[in-house]
């Protein structure tokens, strides 16, 4: 298949969750829109590394160009593992103080 | 690399700590051994070479400006230590892994200066942000805090996409993630300047953008400032902030040159300088807690550290040397006495003067540096930021407006040394030890000679 198409649906999930983070109110869907941009970036990023491998393979069948890429993505994979546990826990410690977690509560900042 | 490793190493010391050692006031002082530790490992480096020999092909690479910021962030770390280390035991019950934390932070922030591909900046940005988020919230009974790091994880987590898709939409358009690529070396042969590498870059831009919280990504931080226990929010204002100024720097100074023929990137950032200046001193006036109007003024702070990136030339990194290390003293001055007040509103420091008369003088130098003041260090580094603007020779008008915004920024300083120096009141103090006024007076005295003689600091990067 074209990159192209890889392309085209790497920046849909991104753009859904992109509108998600900016539109949803409870901090929960927010956080799932998030991983949905990250998880978009994921599979841009392994349709890129086949496409450098393919292109590649076609002059040295034992190349490893492109597995970068690939790595990337497990590097992304982790991190985001780390940043749930943290942003879980943020969460949970909210909704033990005010019993809710829409974001519209957090206004006290403001004034 | 031995910051790096160091630093990782100590803060896992710390963790054990919490568990072996029961006294809360031994934590600050091993925090501070091991930040003294780091400091000699990283200026061994400087001059002899790294205590590890560690292939790391290529992906981070130790440079003599690299090595020179995290001396500068070190040091301005075991101050903040030395200074507020009493003031992180009050933040919360975990003071031990608070000092982890930094230490953590630390680690990620020398990865930052020395980061040679995309990989490392995205990790070094996230042990970055991770443990601040944890920080921001470590105040876990009080809802402000709660809530400046639900906002903080959640716009630090969404710029983190928006960096992701930066780096893989600049992966798609060159084939590596390499900091330089030679344009050669791009992968399908392709010699010009690729749609997605520009798109890729913009993401880039906008990601960083928001780490540094230049407007219009700004939005966050005063209310996290606002929010996040004080001792803490003097740590995110300077250390890291200088340091997430230092991987903008270099992610742009590698990158720029190539792509300069399809965005016209000066105009860019000079859109974002102005509303950053614009936005951060003008919103700045009408605060009446000095902690927003400091958290305003580090926004009109970054768009002046912006025009090291706008204008990437060997002033420029000077200039931001400079501007990190004067910046961070007189921020860290500020908080310290800040963190002591028992009302942080501009009323609180009425007859601070009368009171206290050291901690008034130090604070005022320290807000006079952060203004731009002749004969403190905020002065020479806008000078340098400014003249490194003027060698551009482009968009010299920058200048003009950069100079009526720091007058603008006068107004707000200025209101905190009236308060203390010309208005009558009872400014309730925390008790103040001899050993802090002490470091008060030195960080001030740094500040004068900074001021006085900024070749002292530059001239040490040079040696």
């Amino acid at each position: 298949m074209p990159i192209q198409y890889y392309i085209a649906l790497a920046s849909c999930l991104f753009c859904i969750g992109i509108v998600g983070v900016l539109v949803r109110r409870n901090a929960i869907i927010i956080f799932m829109c998030i991983e949905l941009m990250l998880n978009a970036v994921n599979l841009l990023l392994v349709a890129f590394s086949k496409m450098y491998h393919g292109g590649a393979a076609l002059s040295n069948a034992t190349t490893t160009a492109g597995v970068d890429g690939q790595l990337f993505v497990f590097f992304i994979m982790v991190v985001a593992a780390a940043e749930v546990s943290v942003g879980l826990a943020v969460i949970v410690m909210m909704y033990r103080n005010v019993h809710s977690v829409d974001v519209n509560f957090l206004n006290r900042l403001k004034n | 690399m031995n910051a790096i490793i160091l630093s990782a190493i100590w803060g896992v010391v710390l963790m054990f700590c919490s568990v072996l050692i029961k006294n809360k006031g031994v934590y600050r002082h091993i925090a501070a051994l091991g930040l003294l530790v780091i400091l000699a490992g990283n200026i061994h480096e400087t001059y002899h070479g790294s205590f590890f020999n560690i292939d790391t092909h290529e992906m981070l690479r130790f440079s003599r400006f690299g090595l020179f910021f995290n001396t500068i962030l070190l040091a301005a770390t075991l101050l903040y230590v030395l200074l507020s280390g009493r003031d992180v035991e009050k933040a919360g019950g975990y003071v031990a892994e608070y000092f982890t934390l930094i230490f953590f932070v630390l680690c990620g922030a020398s990865i930052l200066t020395s980061f040679n591909t995309l990989l490392m900046l995205f990790i070094g940005i996230e042990i970055l942000s991770i443990p601040l988020y944890i920080l921001t919230g470590s105040d876990k009974r009080n809802l402000r805090s709660n809530e400046a790091a639900l906002k903080y994880f959640l716009m630090g987590a969404f710029s983190t996409g928006i960096l992701l898709m930066g780096i893989a939409l600049v992966y798609g358009g060159t084939g590596s993630f390499m900091l330089e690529v030679p344009r050669s070396a791009i992968m399908g042969g392709y010699k010009g300047v690729s749609f997605l590498e520009v798109t890729g870059l913009l993401f880039l831009l906008v990601a960083m953008s928001f780490k540094v919280s230049a407007a219009p990504f700004h939005f966050w931080t005063p209310d996290v400032y606002d929010g996040a226990p004080s001792v803490f929010t003097s740590f995110m204002a300077t250390i890291v902030k200088a340091a997430a100024f230092a991987a903008f720097l270099k992610l742009f100074e590698a990158r720029v040159g190539d792509t300069s023929a399809a965005v016209d990137w000066k105009l860019l950032l000079s859109i974002i300088i102005v509303s950053t200046l614009l936005i951060g001193n003008v919103t700045a006036v009408f605060q009446q807690s000095v902690k927003r109007m400091l958290a305003y003024s580090s926004i009109a702070q970054a768009g002046f550290m912006l025009f090291a990136v706008f204008s990437l030339n060997d002033v420029a990194k000077e200039g931001l040397l400079l501007y990190a290390t004067a910046y961070s003293l007189a921020t860290i001055g500020v908080f310290a006495v800040l963190i002591k007040m028992k009302d942080v509103t501009f009323e609180g420091f009425n007859g601070l003067a009368r009171k206290n008369p050291v901690l008034a003088a130090t604070t005022t130098i320290c807000l006079l540096s952060l203004a731009g003041i002749p004969l403190t260090a905020g002065f020479f580094a806008k000078f340098s930021m400014l003249s490194a603007v003027i060698k551009t020779g482009t968009y010299t008008w920058l200048v003009v407006v950069a100079v009526l915004f720091a007058a603008v920024s006068a107004y707000y300083y200025f209101r905190v040394i009236q308060a203390m120096y010309f208005k009558e009141g009872d400014a309730q103090t925390e008790e103040v030890t001899g050993g802090f006024k002490v470091l008060l007076i030195a960080v001030a005295a740094l500040v004068i000679l900074f001021g006085v003689q900024p070749q002292a600091l530059l001239n040490w990067f040079y040696f």
